[in-house]
Order: structure tokens, then C-alpha cells, then sequence
């Protein structure tokens, strides 16, 4: 019971540590695109990993949510002779809330810890070392491609997320739950702002360099062995799933604000 | 010239370098000898400034590498070449694309050119002709014969061995061994390598040094190292655990 403070102190600690030094990859990662022009090679390849293959898990994630909110808002606003609502509910939903956060939490799971164990397994075979003796900064090399790919492909994911989980909502709405098709999409169009689609897509853009940037600073900063690169990916999946949560907050206030919406 | 002075380095609570102190010349073919575990590869990350010591200098050409940032050391490594215990190859690359890979960063050669150079570079490790390859199909002798290439083709002034024969079989390592000694000779650059296999020091050294508690224990020629009667070095170089004999 004693060392309960000194162990939550440590905590503590280690993640403001953790963050400064996320912090500071990020400046690195700044400072290394404003120093040289990336790998265009490099980049393609990452955008390859990060968005073509993580179409699947992003577009079943919002085929699933759009459809279980849709039914759902269903449910309750048909007691009040609101069907036709369901379909706005689920567009301002998944534009600007839904989207961006399940397929941030899809990609931190996927993308983040493939970036983090690739990474860890680079350091404890010193192949990190070994980039480093051939004069090459791991940042510019390992850290900015996987930055930008995941940057650009996070938007574009999410993006198609939304509009695949609204597809799915319509087909469940008016095929399955008898909801007048018409008015379906005359709300959504009227209750959507595009503001709602900017909020997603900024937030979109923001926990994309969460990811990546998480997910590099664990894997580049993996201690030894096999299980040294299994705690990096797993730390990854925690810290940028948190993460995504908990800015996803701070964001939807200020953006919130900031569109008037 | 490189000039370790008075490094000390510690990882936790344990000092791995108590002092450490030693020049290298132009030229040399240097072999740092020691325990396992005793700090050799440590010391060796230090020269090229993949490590920082907690106090003292490492100077290359008088430039002092405890005081660089990473980027500025960028330029100094340019000049270094290092063999990896584990030829640490790049697995997502073939052996060209390793082999190649200071030289296409750099940007100075044509494709043609490069090819040559990677050619050339594997002829002189003998193994033509395994562009294509993935390190995963290599043999660990293969692999750390490709690491040398690597290591050699864009022509480094030091060139660093870290365990250059361990775990390798005595034909693998010999061959290796030749190899390493073949090119201190031809491309005439300065050879420093850390092992504590006494056949492969003798092969590539023309001087030892010996690391032992963190200091540089003995400095000298190959071949005085070998007929020393100093009771750590000759059991070290005889492989004389403690509890058995030492010399008269």
C-alpha cells in the first residue's frame, strides 16, 4: 500500500516522459521535411500499407456502425413518429464523431502496431544502428514516410468509412425498416453541414500523425528482445487508442466552436 | 586518427567503460580484444558515435563526437564503415538494394554506375551474382560477407568489425578473416574490429588492444600480444579459465 504513490508517481512520470518525447519526434519529423524532400518511393510504399490495405477493416467498421446506429435511432425515434430523423442522426454521427474515431481506433490497431513491431524489430537486430552508421537519420528514412502516408490515407479511410456506414444505414433504413427513402436522404442532406465532413476529416488528419508518430516512437524506442517488441506493439495499440479518445474530446469542443455547429 | 579519452559509460547501475583511453593511426589494422560482455561492441558503437559516453571525448580527426548532435554526426559517419555482429542487412531489401543503399541515398551515380560498384563490391567479397537474393536465403557467412560489401562500397576511410567470425564455422570464419585482411590491404583504409576469437585477431591485426574492467588493459603489436606473459592476457589468450595455471 506504501509504494501505491511512488508507483502511480513513476507512472505518471513515464508518460509525461513518453509524451515529451512524441513531442519531439514530431519536431524532428517537421524539421526533416523542411531539410529534405522525402522518398517518394518510400512514401507510395507506406501509403500502399497504411490505406490500401486497411480499406477492409475500415469500410466493414463503418458498414457495421452505420447500420447498428441506424437501427438503433430507429428504434427509439419510432416511438416518437421520428423514423425519418435516423437518417440525419447517423450522418452527422458518423461525420463527425463515428468515422474518424472508429477508424482511428481500426488503424491504431492495425497500422500503428505493424509500424511499432517493424520498427522494434529493426532496433533489436540493429538494423536501426545500421542506418545510422550508414549516415542516414532513422528519422528521415523511417519516420517521415510512415508520418505522411499515414497522414493522407487516415482522411481518405475515414472518409470512406463515412460514406460506405450512410450506404449501409440507407439500405437498412428504407429496405429493411420501411423508412421513407425520400425524406431519409432530404434529412440527412438537410441536418449534414459540411462542416460536420470537415470536423471528421480534421480529426481524421490529427489522429493519423497520432498513430504514426506513437507507433514509431515505440517501435524506434523497443528494448531488447522478443519481448521488448511485443511490448512496443501493445503499448502502441493502448497509447494511440487513448489517445484518439481523448483528443477526440478536446477536438470536438474546440472545432465544435470554432464551426459554430 | 581516433582518440578515445578517459570514456566512461554505464548502462543503469552497471559502468561497462571505467576510463577507457586509447589512439588509433591511419592506416592500422587494429583488434580490440576482451571478455564477453565486457564492453567491446560498447566501446566500438562509441568510435562511431551510435553511443554517447556519459564523460569524456571520443575525437575523429579532432572533431569530438560526445559533443555532436545525431545530424552533425551524420557527416562524420560518412566516412565509416561498420560490419554488424549479425551483418544487420535489411530485410525488406535484396542484397542490391543493401549493398547500394549509401550510394542511392546519395544520389551522385547514375544506375549504371551503381551496378558497377555493387558488382565490384560483391566480386571482392566473393559472391558475385546474388543481386537478386533476399538476406533471408543467405547463409550467416553470406549475410555477413554482403555486410561487408555494404560496408566497403562507398569507400570509407575506418572501417569497424563487430565480432566479425562469431557464430560462424571455422572455414566461414576463416574465409571472412581474409576477407577482412584483404581489404585493409587493397582499399588501404583503417581496420578496427572487436572479437574474442585469438585465430581471427591474429589474422586481421596488426596491433591488439585489450579491454579488461572497463580499461584498456594491454596495447601493442600483434605479435607481443601473443608471446605476453601477463597473466590476464596470457590466459585470455590461451583461454585459461581462472581457476587453471598461469604462466611462470
Amino acid at each position: 500500500m506504501a509504494r501505491m504513490p511512488i508507483l502511480l508517481y513513476q507512472r505518471v512520470q513515464a508518460g509525461l516522459d513518453g509524451l515529451g518525447e512524441q513531442a519531439q519526434l514530431l519536431g524532428e519529423t517537421i524539421g526533416s521535411l523542411r531539410r529534405h524532400r522525402p522518398s517518394w518511393k518510400d512514401f507510395i510504399a507506406q501509403l500502399h500499407f497504411v490505406g490500401v490495405k486497411s480499406q477492409t477493416v475500415v469500410v466493414t467498421t463503418g458498414a457495421a456502425t452505420g447500420m447498428v446506429l441506424c437501427a438503433q435511432t430507429y428504434f427509439q425515434f419510432h416511438k416518437f413518429k421520428m423514423d425519418t430523423a435516423t437518417g440525419a442522426v447517423v450522418s452527422v454521427g458518423m461525420c463527425s464523431e463515428l468515422g474518424p474515431v472508429l477508424a482511428g481506433l481500426m488503424l491504431a490497431g492495425r497500422v500503428g502496431a505493424a509500424m511499432a513491431a517493424e520498427l522494434g524489430t529493426m532496433k533489436v537486430t540493429e538494423q536501426i544502428d545500421a542506418l545510422r552508421a550508414l549516415a542516414t537519420h532513422p528519422v528521415d528514412f523511417l519516420v517521415v514516410p510512415r508520418v505522411l502516408a499515414t497522414v493522407v490515407a487516415a482522411p481518405l479511410l475515414t472518409a470512406q468509412s463515412v460514406v460506405i456506414g450512410i450506404v449501409a444505414s440507407y439500405v437498412i433504413g428504407v429496405h429493411l425498416l420501411g423508412i421513407e427513402g425520400a425524406y431519409y436522404l432530404a434529412n440527412i442532406q438537410r441536418y449534414t453541414n459540411p462542416h460536420h465532413v470537415v470536423m471528421g476529416l480534421i480529426k481524421a488528419v490529427i489522429f493519423g500523425a497520432i498513430i504514426a508518430l506513437v507507433g514509431c516512437h515505440k517501435g524506434l524506442n523497443c528494448q531488447q528482445g522478443a519481448e521488448g517488441v511485443g511490448h512496443a506493439t501493445t503499448e502502441t495499440v493502448v497509447t494511440a487508442s487513448i489517445s484518439i479518445l481523448v483528443v477526440n474530446f478536446f477536438l470536438t469542443l474546440f472545432l465544435s466552436r470554432l464551426f459554430n455547429v | 586518427m581516433i582518440e578515445v579519452r578517459d570514456v566512461h559509460k554505464s548502462f543503469g547501475p552497471q559502468p561497462v567503460l571505467r576510463g577507457t583511453t586509447l589512439r588509433i593511426e591511419k592506416g592500422e589494422a587494429v583488434v580490440i580484444i576482451g571478455r564477453s560482455g565486457g564492453g567491446k561492441s560498447i566501446l566500438l558503437k562509441h568510435l562511431i558515435g551510435l553511443l554517447r559516453p556519459d564523460s569524456g571525448n571520443v575525437l575523429v580527426d579532432g572533431q569530438d563526437l560526445a559533443r555532436m548532435g545525431e545530424r552533425e554526426l551524420l557527416s562524420v559517419r560518412r566516412h565509416f564503415g561498420m560490419l554488424f555482429q549479425a551483418a544487420a542487412l535489411f530485410d525488406s531489401f535484396d542484397v542490391y538494394e543493401n549493398v547500394s543503399f549509401v550510394l542511392r541515398r546519395e544520389g551522385k551515380h547514375t544506375a549504371a554506375e551503381m551496378r558497377r560498384l555493387v558488382a565490384e563490391a560483391l566480386e571482392m567479397v566473393e559472391l558475385p551474382g546474388i543481386e537478386h537474393k533476399k538476406p533471408a536465403e543467405l547463409s550467416g557467412g553470406m549475410r555477413k560477407r554482403v555486410g561487408l560489401a555494404r560496408a566497403i562500397v562507398y569507400r570509407p576511410r575506418i572501417l569497424l568489425y563487430d565480432e566479425p567470425t562469431t557464430g560462424l564455422d571455422p572455414i566461414a570464419g576463416d574465409r571472412i578473416d581474409r576477407l577482412i585482411r584483404r581489404v585493409w590491404e587493397q582499399l588501404n583504409v583503417t581496420s578496427i574490429a572487436v572479437t574474442h576469437d585469438m585465430k581471427s585477431a591474429r589474422t586481421i591485426s596488426n596491433r591488439i588492444l585489450m579491454l579488461h574492467e572497463g580499461r584498456i588493459h594491454a596495447d601493442d603489436t600483434t605479435e607481443r600480444i601473443f608471446q605476453s606473459t601477463d597473466p590476464i592476457l596470457y590466459n585470455f589468450v590461451n583461454g585459461i579459465g581462472e581457476s587453471r595455471s598461469e604462466p611462470n
